[in-house]
C-alpha cells in the first residue's frame, strides 16, 4: 500500500521482536495513525466508518441471534418469540439487528450519494468505486435472505415473489429456482439454505470491505473540492487522532439516531404481517419488500406486457418476457453504476443526483401501491435509469471544464435548462 | 454547522422516508381512531389495573374460542399478581400431559410453567367449531395489525397524517360492530357487519356485551371499558417487554447525549490546531 509513511519506532523489546517478523505495528502506525488524509473533508466523509461499525454490529448481534434460533419452518416463528420474550435480553439483541438492517441501508445509501455528489468513482478510484457496488450487491442478498428468516407472511412470501423472478431466466431458469428452493416450492429446504447463506455473506462482505479498504489506502479519500491533493504537508493531516475523534462524534450522532428506533419504535421499518407466522395457504393483500428493496421493486413491477418500454426493448414482445425485461431493468438500475466512472467525465453529477433522488422518493410509493394501482409514473424509473442517465452525462460532461472552477460558458442539451450556478437541471 | 444540519435533514428524512407504518390498507373502511394509550411514548409503562382487568376479560371472554400460544402462566406475575396468585389461576386450569409410563396421555393442573392452554385442539378443530375459520392466536395481534405494535413515531411518508397503531385497530374492531350494514351492502350468513375489519364482514359476533364481565375491582363494565381494558392486555401479550425496553431506551440514550457532547468538545479541542 502506497500512502502513510510510517516512522514507527518503540522502546519494547516485545514490540520490536514482533515487528521484526510480522510489520503490524508500523503496518497499523501507517495506514490507521500516519495515514494523510484532507484537512477539508466534510461530515459526509464520516458515513464510510460508520457503514463499517454498523458491519460490525450486525454481525456481532447477527451471530448472536444465530444461538438461539431454530432454522425450520415449523419453529423459526416461534424460535424468534422465545428470543424476544425468554431470552435474557433476546428483545435487544433482536431489534438491533433487525433495525440494524435498515440502519445500515441508510448509513451506506447517503456513502453512495456522497460518492456520486462529490465524484469519488472518478480516476484513479474507480475500483474502489466498483468494489462499493459489488458490496452493495452482497448486503442486498444478506438483508433478503435474512428477512426470511423469522418465517412470517412476509418473509415467506417475499422469498417466494423474489426467487421466481429467477424462472424468468431463460433455459436455466427453471433450474436455478428450484436449486434457490431445494424442492419444488419454497419450504424448509429453502429456509435452511438461507440461514446458511445469510450466515455466509456478511463475511464476504467482510472481505470486500478489506479490498474496498485496500483500494481506498492507495489513493486516499477524495475530498469535496474534487481537486486532487497537491501538496501533502499542507493539506493532509494525520488520520489520527483528527478522523478518530471525528468519525466518534459521528458515531455517537449515529447511535442516538439508531437507539431511538431501537427502544421507541422497533418496528417502525417493519411490516406487521411478518408477525404473522407464514401461511402458503393465504396471500397477504399485497406482498411488499423491505422499504430499502422498493424502488427496485417499483423497476420490477413496472414491466408488463402493456408497458411501452417493454414493447419497444422486445420487439413487440417477441424477444423476451415481460418478467424477465423486469428483472433486467432492475439488475441493470444497479449494475449501471459500474459503469459511472466511463460515462463521461463528470466533474459534479448533480443532474444524476436529482434524478436518482426524485426516483428513489417516489419510488417507494410506487413500490408499495397494491399491484392493481399502477400508474403512469411508473415509467419513470427504467427511462431514468437506462436512458436519461448516460444521457445526463454526457450533457454535463461536456460543460464543466472541471470542478474547482464552475462553469462559465455552457451549452445546453436539449430538453434541460442550465442554471447560472454552472449547474443543470432538468 | 450547514453540513450538520443537511445530514441531519437527510437521516430524518431517511428515517420517516422508510418508515412503514404500514396500517392497515387493506379492506379500506375508516381508519381507526387513535388512542391514547397508557403505554404510548416514550415514557409510557402498562396501566396495571387494566391489565389485570382486561386480563378478566381475556379469561371469561376471548379465551373461550382464541389461543393465546405465547403466554405461560409465569407471564402473569408482570400483570401485578404475586408468585401464589399466578399459581392459583394456574391451578384452575388443566393440561394435558404425559404419555406416562403407561404410555397414556393424562390431564393435570397447570403449573405456572405451561403455556396457556388452546381452546381447541387443533387448528381443524377450532375452524370446524366457529363456521369455518380459525380464531386467531392473539400473543401477537396488536403487532400483526396497525402499524406492527408500539411506536413512538407515528408519521411516514406514506402516512403523513399519522398511523393507527395495532391496537388502536383492535380496540376499534371490538367496539366497531354496526347492527344494521350501510344500504346496498350484503352481509353473507353467519357474518357480523364491522365498520373496521377489513371487507366488513366479521365472522367473529360482537364478543363484548353490557355487563358480560363483572369487574373484580368494581369499575363499570362497559363495552368501551372493556375493549379499552383487553386491548392494554393483548398489547402486553405482544410487546411484554415494552416497558423495561422503553426504561432502558431513555438511560441509553441519555448516556449517548452526554459521550456525544463529550467527543464533540474533544472533537474541537483536537482540531483546533488546523487551519
Amino acid at each position: 500500500m502506497s500512502g502513510g509513511t510510517s516512522n514507527f519506532q518503540s522502546n519494547s523489546r516485545v514490540v520490536n521482536w514482533i515487528e521484526h517478523r510480522l510489520p503490524i505495528f508500523s503496518f497499523l502506525d501507517s495506514q490507521l495513525h500516519q495515514y494523510p488524509t484532507p484537512k477539508n473533508l466534510n461530515y459526509f466523509w464520516n458515513f464510510g466508518s460508520l457503514a463499517g461499525i454498523v458491519l460490525v454490529i450486525m454481525i456481532v448481534s447477527g451471530i448472536t441471534l444465530a444461538m438461539s434460533y431454530t432454522p425450520h419452518t415449523d419453529l423459526a416463528f416461534t424460535s424468534v418469540e422465545r428470543i424476544m420474550r425468554d431470552v435474557n435480553s433476546g428483545w435487544l439483541i433482536r431489534y438491533i439487528h433487525m433495525n440494524g438492517a435498515s440502519i445500515f441501508f441508510i448509513v451506506v445509501y447517503i456513502h453512495i450519494f456522497r460518492g456520486l455528489y462529490y465524484g469519488s468513482y472518478k480516476a484513479p478510484r474507480e475500483i474502489l468505486w466498483m468494489i462499493g457496488i459489488f458490496i452493495l450487491l452482497a448486503m442486498m442478498a444478506t438483508a433478503f435472505m435474512g428477512y426470511v428468516l423469522p418465517w412470517g407472511q412476509m418473509s415467506f412470501w417475499g422469498a417466494t415473489v423474489i426467487t421466481n423472478l429467477f424462472s424468468a431466466i431463460p433455459l436455466v431458469g427453471d433450474w436455478i429456482v428450484q436449486l434457490l428452493w431445494g424442492g419444488f416450492v419454497v419450504g424448509n429446504p429453502t429456509l435452511n439454505r438461507f440461514f446458511s447463506l445469510h450466515y455466509l455473506l456478511p463475511f464476504v462482505i467482510v472481505g470486500l470491505v478489506f479490498l474496498h479498504l485496500w483500494a481506498l489506502h492507495m489513493h486516499h479519500s477524495n475530498n469535496p473540492t474534487g481537486v486532487e491533493i497537491k501538496d501533502e504537508k499542507q493539506d493532509t493531516i494525520p488520520f489520527h487522532p483528527y478522523y478518530t475523534i471525528k468519525d466518534m462524534y459521528g458515531l455517537g450522532i449515529m447511535l442516538i439516531f439508531f437507539a431511538f428506533f431501537i427502544f421507541f419504535a422497533p418496528n417502525y421499518f417493519g411490516h406487521p404481517d411478518n408477525y404473522i407466522m407464514a401461511d402458503p395457504l393465504v396471500t397477504p393483500p399485497h406482498i411488499v419488500p423491505e422499504w430499502y428493496f422498493l424502488p427496485f421493486y417499483a423497476i420490477l413491477r413496472a414491466f408488463t406486457s402493456d408497458y411501452w418500454v417493454y414493447q419497444i426493448i422486445s420487439l413487440g414482445g417477441g424477444l423476451m418476457s415481460a418478467k424477465l425485461a423486469g428483472v433486467i431493468a432492475m439488475f441493470a438500475s444497479i449494475l449501471v453504476l459500474l459503469l459511472l466512472p466511463w460515462l463521461g467525465e463528470v466533474p459534479s453529477a448533480l443532474p444524476l443526483l436529482l434524478l436518482g433522488v426524485r426516483d428513489r422518493l417516489r419510488h417507494p410509493r410506487m413500490g408499495r401501491r397494491p399491484a392493481a394501482g399502477r400508474r403512469a409514473g411508473h415509467d419513470r424509473p427504467v427511462v431514468d435509469v437506462l436512458v436519461l442517465l448516460p444521457h445526463h452525462h454526457r450533457c454535463a460532461a461536456g460543460r464543466h471544464p472541471g470542478a474547482a472552477e464552475t462553469a462559465s460558458g455552457q451549452h445546453c442539451c436539449i430538453g434541460y435548462q442550465c442554471t447560472p450556478g454552472g449547474g443543470v437541471r432538468l | 454547522m450547514k453540513m450538520k444540519k443537511t445530514l441531519t435533514a437527510i437521516a430524518l428524512g431517511f428515517g420517516i422516508l422508510a418508515g412503514a407504518g404500514n396500517a392497515q390498507a387493506a379492506g379500506g373502511g375508516p381508519k381507526p381512531p387513535t388512542i391514547d394509550w397508557s403505554f404510548n411514548g416514550i415514557f409510557g409503562t402498562y396501566d396495571r389495573a387494566a391489565l389485570q382487568r382486561g386480563f378478566q376479560v381475556f379469561r371469561n371472554v376471548c379465551a373461550a374460542c382464541h389461543s393465546l400460544d405465547l403466554i405461560a402462566f409465569r407471564n402473569l406475575e408482570a400483570l401485578g399478581y404475586n408468585e401464589d396468585q399466578v399459581k392459583a389461576i394456574a391451578s384452575s386450569y388443566e393440561v394435558t400431559d404425559g404419555p406416562d409410563d403407561t404410555g397414556e396421555m393424562f390431564p393435570r393442573p397447570a403449573t405456572p410453567a405451561d403455556h396457556w392452554p388452546s381452546p381447541f385442539p387443533n387448528e381443524k378443530a377450532a375452524a370446524a367449531a366457529n363456521g369455518g375459520a380459525a380464531p386467531p392466536d392473539l400473543s401477537l395481534i396488536t403487532k400483526a395489525r396497525g402499524a406492527g405494535g408500539d411506536s413512538a413515531l407515528r408519521v411516514s411518508l406514506f402516512h403523513p397524517g399519522g398511523f393507527p397503531l395495532g391496537a388502536d385497530y383492535v380496540h376499534a374492531l371490538l367496539t366497531g360492530y354496526k347492527e344494521n350494514p350501510p344500504e346496498g351492502f350484503e352481509l353473507p350468513a353467519g357474518k357480523y357487519y364491522n365498520e373496521y375489519f377489513p371487507g366488513h364482514a366479521i365472522s367473529m359476533a360482537p364478543p363484548l356485551g353490557e355487563g358480560i364481565v363483572e369487574y373484580e375491582d368494581g369499575t363499570a363494565a362497559t363495552p368501551e371499558q372493556m375493549s379499552t381494558d383487553v386491548t392494554t392486555f393483548l398489547a402486553w401479550a405482544a410487546e411484554p417487554e415494552l416497558e423495561h425496553r422503553k426504561n432502558l431506551g431513555i438511560k441509553v440514550i441519555l448516556f449517548l447525549l452526554v459521550l456525544t457532547a463529550m467527543l464533540y468538545a474533544l472533537k474541537r479541542k483536537i482540531w483546533s490546531d488546523v487551519h
